[in-house]
């Protein structure tokens, strides 16, 4: 099971905890990690990404493995541990605001 | 009596008998979301929209079903039908539409499950299914001027939506900065009415658009009659919007943002001036509603019960609402989070709850 941290918001849109656990098919990256987080949770859908051109908002990030995934290719492999469930995918809000 | 507020950390219920003296709070729902408005359907009060937004998770759009105890999220995708074409940007140049939020929700008269949405980027949508989805009523966004349309300081919104009571395909709409529209046919086509209003930044004093009306407001009972707060300017039509006049009379200052009817009354008017378009507070530290008998003009001060020093609050364009009681309750919030009721005309008011985040908007339900 694929580990994702969700940011405060979005936790109590998807009336989740920080932490939720997916069952990815096929291999593990961003777009499939999404699609599933949003199968599972529809009240995110257009949340983290825009519903039309299903690109990251702008003012969010992807992080796992202390790396910054936010650029990579949506349909790159993401790190085998998080694919291992042994590492979180998480989610960011950027800080900004008040 | 319901009262519905949105505020930029969530939204409130406020409830109360008909004496409106006690107030039960409930919230904060959505807790850390703009709300921009949340009103109730006049045909099934139980029957609540809110839009929810946040400049880093965009627009979610929420609909209750038994008056606020519970939501579920419903459809939330804005698109823009067919080409979209560009608006002004602040300097003048060429910037492509971009949906950016829902500032305004308009439930049918007649139909539980439609509802109108106003939207930023100027743009006005429909849902025929409580809100699970929405289709764009493209005819203003595509109107002949649109390209010439520039943003206000809060965004080129499109924040209200008046359905006229006598025939439901005739709509009355505002956009910051374009101006006021109606069209006569459910949406399909619009014309510019806005005939007599005079904006000082516009070099043309007769143009067609380009004025930041900031709200209007209609009684029920006389549909023809509109009145305005401009930027600048108390305006008033008796003619659905063809003519506009000047009511501005003895307001300490005609600036301002919101603007209601009394509900018992068409003729008796409320504005909440404001210092100018650079101080965006209460003039000389006295909040005070004033109220017009005689359709404008002719104004009053009324300030029982108001903080008469030291308030500097704004009182934004969807903040205000009457409710449907003889004496008319009158209802306004804060930019400073507090939401004063007023039972009796507007003669004397009381802070309902004092510390709420920054309000966004206030919608009355009146409860049979």
């Amino acid at each position: 099971m694929i580990q994702v941290v969700l940011p405060r918001n979005l936790q109590s849109l998807a009336g989740t905890g920080r932490t939720v656990e997916l069952d990815v098919s096929g291999q593990a990256t961003q777009r499939s990690v999404l699609d599933a987080l949003e199968a599972r949770y529809p009240a995110l859908l257009g949340t983290i990404r825009d519903p039309g051109t299903k690109r990251r908002r702008p003012m969010l990030r992807f992080f796992a493995c202390e790396e910054d995934h936010s650029d990579d290719p949506i349909d790159a492999p993401l790190p085998s541990e998080v694919a291992a469930g042994k590492e979180p995918y998480l989610i960011l809000g950027a800080i900004a605001g008040g | 009596m319901r009262v519905l507020v949105g505020t930029r950390k969530g939204a409130f219920i406020l409830n109360s008998d008909g004496a409106r003296k006690s107030w039960d709070v409930q919230g904060p729902l959505f807790p850390g979301w703009e709300i921009y408005h949340l009103k109730g359907s006049p045909v099934d009060p139980d029957r609540l929209y809110a839009s929810q937004s946040s400049g880093w998770f965009g627009q979610v759009m929420q609909r209750s079903s038994d008056a606020g105890k519970t939501w579920e999220t419903v459809g939330n995708q804005f698109l823009y039908e067919g080409e979209v074409g560009p608006h002004k940007w602040y300097d003048g140049s060429p910037h492509p539409y971009e949906f950016k939020r829902v500032w305004h929700l308009e439930p049918s008269l007649h139909d539980a499950d439609l509802v109108y949405a106003g939207a930023e980027d100027a743009a006005l949508f429909q849902s025929k299914d409580g809100g699970t989805s929405w289709a764009e009523l493209p005819g203003i966004r595509t109107h002949k001027t649109a390209s010439e349309w520039a943003p206000g300081a809060g965004g080129l919104c499109l924040h209200t939506i008046i359905i006229d009571p006598t025939d439901h395909d005739r709509i009355f709409i505002a956009i910051s900065s374009a101006g006021a529209f109606r069209t006569d046919d459910a949406g399909k086509t619009w014309r510019a009415i806005n005939h007599g209003l005079r904006s000082n930044h516009i070099p043309d004093p007769d143009a067609e658009v380009g004025h930041c009306v900031h709200r209007l407001a209609m009684h029920p009972s006389k549909p023809e009659t509109l009145y305005m707060q401009k930027h600048w300017d108390v305006m008033r039509t008796d003619d659905g919007g063809e003519n506009w006049r000047e009511v501005s009379g003895n307001l300490p200052t005609d600036f301002g943002f919101v603007i209601d009817v009394n509900s018992n009354d068409p003729e008796t008017v409320y504005v909440l001036p404001i210092t100018s378009d650079s101080l965006h507070y209460v003039p000389d530290g006295k909040l005070s509603v004033y109220r017009s008998k005689t359709g404008g003009d002719d104004w009053e001060a009324l300030t029982k019960g108001l903080p008469q020093e030291d308030c500097y609050v704004n009182v934004l364009r969807d903040a205000m609402a009457v409710d449907g009681l003889d004496p008319c309750g009158v209802y306004f919030g804060t930019s400073g989070g507090q939401v004063y009721a007023s039972a009796d005309d507007g003669n004397s008011w009381n802070a309902v709850v004092r510390d709420l985040p920054g309000v966004l908007s206030v919608e009355v339900q009146t409860l049979k």
